[in-house]
């Protein structure tokens, strides 16, 4: 009898240390990412630009850092030599609020945004040269967000007017993913018009997608800006950073209060969101969870020692010494070994000697 | 006690770090910034035990230079173009875009493997794209690009030189140029860097230049020496509302409070040449120090402000330099040299590259070397090389030139060409547009491709002895160039980059050709198919409900069906 009431107590015990434990670990991630794209070039596509640095603002507020962050613009708008206020770009209209601030580090600039770079970026298989700042070094305790904003259609995002990403290629490359063990848990978030169609055809597990608008409809913009004569941002970010600024890295509000962001009246087009490949409940998935941090801190004391250099006696060279330039050498020439066209050429001449004069003759040269 | 204090001192003249900045007044009323930052350290990058303990040199370049056997490297990002007619010579001159030329080691083995690799790593450091120099854009220069440091010998396979005239530059380019600073832009001059300031202007320039130098005059050591420097030009009218007096605060927003405390000296220059008497302009706080300098073959007269002094602040504690006009100057020195570069020529088939260099000297004649490098898709005609000066035949006196090769090189044309005394001098060439593969257009084609600038290297005749001695009391500004005799000075000149328009096809074509052809055969062939293989057979019109209904009858009967 006793000895059952102990093991009871022992197994209640293991149960609640297990349980604490739990609470934890219990979003399972050791690090965050993000990946934020903006796929489109010319001057009256500021809106795209500002869309993303409003979510790159956020996300390093709440604790991303540069280095786990990979941000594409397609276009540079902020020096742009038709934007009146340079080194700038405003989402309020007023110029109220600059998100491109003086601390902003661009990975992918220009015509490196492509679909094959956005697509490496995501699987991993980029060139070995390739610096780590350009790279998403994620593993599977990661969660990422992915935040695609641009021209779209049902089906497509338009990468800088010349070539297109479909849903089926993002769905591909999710699974990639999720096969090579590169995410815990996914975040996608696209603004453009139709963009519920961009989720449409995933099937990787954990994964969960948010979009500014159904099949079928646009999504608009929200404000121009006489000064500077274009829009500014569009509906869904703008309301969407509206709704982060309130957010602060230890905040508790979860995914639920996310997809409440810009409802119709406000947006015009209907947000739209897709949780059935995500495994834990919306509502327990808090916010900082994807747009926030866990870091890793490690500080180390030690300190080498230098050795001394050797004493020897240097000089500065000429910088245009003419004498020597007009008088110059030609250049030694490295040595090649000859390419395939001068054996061939003398494979065909040999082949032709010996055909002529007989294969006797061969002794004379071996 | 001593043997403390000594090791102390080996650890103060192990580094060094300087700032400062020269700014001079323009006699078009805009006024040119210019800051330096110096690090020199000694140590030896190359080898076996690798360095890890960096304290003010940047440990991200010092892992570069250890990695790639770099012996020099020099990069120069640009917005804007020099003018050097309304603004005179800079101190540090730099082409619109991108630049990077670099010396290697004569121990690395494969010099375009590791000039690969280092524009990738180079990229993602100053956040720029400049993993888009490939061999298309690098060319090897023969005599152009000596090394600004100290060298054995040069052999310049060796050398790599790209320039990206497209590069744009800005703020992600300017954070981690500061962030390199030992004291970031957090004290010291570095903290008017501000980028809202610095891009509004005619012209911004931020380099870095690493090179090897002598650490005192009998050269027996040497130290690494890490020099940023940031050029900026702002507008009378843009920056300055068309009103002729700038301080600190209206180029940069910001004053000086304090200045960085790991400088051993922190400087401000202003040029105060023009202005002896202070008849033109006024500048206020005044200060009782000044120096003078030989720069650019000129003997310039500066007032100093030396930050380190805390009475430099005076009262209110922070530095805000005024200077206000009183009167409009006279005239301003004619730059002895400068260059212009033109296409000419009409239609997309065939086009003419004019380079013109003017010699402003009044009797004496000076040797300049161009250099340019020419994308493979604008096929040069060499044959038709004409340099003229003053209406005659001039013919260069060395000539090196390296065709390209289609996809693979650019075109380089370096020439020794001699100036006359005042006079134009004129280099054409005619060229021939290529063709492109539809998949290289860039996304926005009609905006036109660039050909980056001629490059004009030139030992122009100084007015004043020029300081061979290489010392470290003189101003950074001055000291940048190595100084081989005292009657000339050396000077590249930057000629502007082209923008040429190539053929561009229609990019719909495609989708219109794939449309128009599969609607010609789904009419054209389809109909003939059915006409050929569709048959007709007869079908029994469904007769009336009461019909149906008379003729079940009558099959129950098993009476003959009505028609």
């Amino acid at each position: 009898m006793l000895a059952a009431i102990i093991m009871l107590i022992f197994i209640c015990f293991c149960v609640h240390f297990q349980n604490t434990a739990g609470q934890f670990f219990s979003s399972g991630h050791t690090n965050n990412w993000a990946v934020l794209v903006c796929t489109s070039r010319f001057w009256f596509n500021y809106r795209h630009v500002a869309n993303t640095l409003s979510v790159y603002r956020s996300v390093k507020r709440l604790g991303i850092p540069d280095s786990h962050i990979v941000l594409m613009l397609a276009d540079d708008m902020a020096c742009n030599h038709r934007n009146p206020k340079p080194a700038t770009v405003f989402s309020h209209r007023n110029m109220e609020l600059n998100v491109y601030g003086d601390d902003v580090e661009v990975d992918y600039r220009g015509y490196e945004v492509t679909v094959e770079n956005f697509l490496r970026v995501l699987t991993g298989r980029l060139p070995p040269s390739t610096p780590r700042s350009k790279r998403l070094l994620s593993d599977d305790r990661s969660n990422i967000l992915i935040y695609l904003t641009g021209h779209g259609g049902n089906g497509f995002l338009k990468f800088q007017d010349s070539e297109e990403i479909s849903n089926v290629e993002l769905a591909d490359a999710f699974e990639q993913m999720w096969q090579k063990r590169r995410y815990n848990e996914l975040l996608f978030i696209i603004d453009t018009c139709q963009g519920a169609s961009m989720y449409e055809r995933f099937y990787s597990p954990n994964i969960m997608a948010l979009a500014s608008s159904q099949v079928g409809e646009d999504s608009l913009s929200h404000q121009p800006d006489l000064a500077i004569g274009v829009h500014l941002m569009d509906r869904y970010t703008f309301y969407l950073l509206e709704f982060l600024e309130d957010i602060h890295p230890a905040s508790k509000s979860n995914m639920n209060d996310l997809f409440k962001v810009c409802p119709k009246s406000q947006c015009v087009s209907t947000p739209g969101h897709r949780t059935d490949l995500f495994l834990r409940d919306p509502g327990s998935v808090l916010i900082t969870d994807f747009f926030g941090s866990v870091r890793k801190v490690e500080i180390t004391m030690e300190q080498p020692y230098l050795l001394k250099v050797q004493e020897k006696t240097y000089s500065y060279v000429d910088q245009l010494p003419v004498s020597e330039i007009i008088h110059q050498k030609p250049k030694q020439k490295d040595w090649h070994p000859p390419d395939g066209f001068i054996l061939g050429l003398w494979t065909l001449i040999l082949l032709v000697f010996f055909k002529t004069y007989g294969i006797k003759h061969l002794k004379h040269i071996f | 006690m001593i043997v403390w204090s000594q090791s102390a001192l080996q650890l103060a003249t192990n580094y060094d770090f300087q700032e400062e900045l020269v700014i001079r007044p323009l006699h078009s009323g805009d006024i040119y910034a210019s800051f330096q930052f110096r690090t020199l350290w000694e140590t030896d990058f190359m080898r076996e035990n690798k360095v890890s303990h960096y304290r003010l040199f940047p440990k991200s370049l010092g892992q570069v230079i250890s990695k790639f056997s770099v012996r020099e490297l020099h990069i120069s990002f640009t917005q804007g173009y020099w003018r050097t007619m309304q603004w005179g010579q800079p101190f540090l001159p730099s082409p619109p875009g991108a630049e990077l030329w670099v010396w290697f080691q004569d121990s690395v083995t494969d010099v375009d493997a590791a000039w690969k690799e280092l524009t990738n790593v180079l990229s993602g450091i100053f956040c720029a794209s400049l993993n888009f120099i490939d061999s298309t854009n690098t060319v090897q220069p023969s005599a152009s690009f000596k090394p600004l440091g100290i060298v054995n010998e040069t052999d310049h396979r060796f050398l790599r030189y790209a320039t990206l005239p497209r590069e744009i530059v800005c703020t992600e380019n300017l954070t981690p140029w500061k962030k390199l600073l030992p004291c970031g832009s957090k004290a010291g001059l570095a903290v008017l860097l501000k980028s809202e300031k610095l891009f509004h202007s005619s012209f911004f320039s931020q380099t870095v230049h690493i090179r090897p130098v002598c650490q005192d005059r009998e050269c027996k050591t040497t130290s690494w020496e890490l020099r940023q420097t940031l050029n900026v030009v702002f507008d009378l009218h843009t920056s300055g509302q068309g009103k002729r007096e700038w301080s600190l605060f209206k180029m940069f927003s910001r004053t000086l409070t304090e200045a960085c405390p790991l400088a051993s000296s922190s400087k401000i220059y202003i040029d105060v040449t023009d202005n002896p008497q202070e008849e033109y302009f006024e500048l206020s706080p005044a200060t009782p120090l000044l120096s003078q300098a030989v720069v650019l073959g000129d003997r310039r007269t500066f007032s100093v402000y030396d930050l380190t002094q805390q009475v430099t602040f005076g009262t209110v504690r922070s530095l805000n330099l005024l200077i206000r006009w009183k009167s409009t100057e006279g005239s301003m020195l004619r730059p002895l040299l400068h260059a212009e570069r033109y296409v000419a020529g009409y239609g997309l088939q065939t086009g003419e590259i004019h380079t013109v260099m003017y010699n402003n000297h009044p009797f004496r004649s000076f040797p300049v070397l161009l250099l340019d490098s020419v994308p493979w898709y604008l096929r040069l005609y060499i044959h038709t090389l004409t340099v003229t000066s003053k209406g005659k035949d001039n013919t260069p006196s060395y000539i090196h030139y390296q065709p390209s090769k289609d996809r693979m090189r650019p075109h380089l044309l370096e020439m020794l060409v001699q100036l006359p005394p005042h006079s134009v001098t004129e280099v054409t060439v005619q060229f021939e547009r290529a063709l492109l593969k539809w998949t290289e257009y860039t996304p926005d084609p009609n905006h036109g491709f660039y050909v980056g600038s001629s490059v004009i290297s030139a030992l122009v005749p100084s007015s004043v002895a020029m300081d061979t001695n290489i010392t470290q009391e003189q101003p950074l500004f001055s000291s940048f160039f190595p100084c081989k005799e005292e009657s000339s000075y050396f000077v590249r000149v930057y000629t502007e980059p082209l923008l040429v328009n190539l053929p561009t096809p229609d990019f719909s074509m495609p989708y219109n050709v794939i449309c128009l052809t599969c609607t010609v055969v789904a009419v054209g062939y389809g109909s003939l198919y059915n006409l050929l293989t569709r048959s007709f057979q007869i079908e029994e019109p469904n007769p009336r409900l009461a019909k149906k209904i008379a003729n079940f009858i009558r099959r129950i009967r098993g009476v003959p069906l009505l028609s």
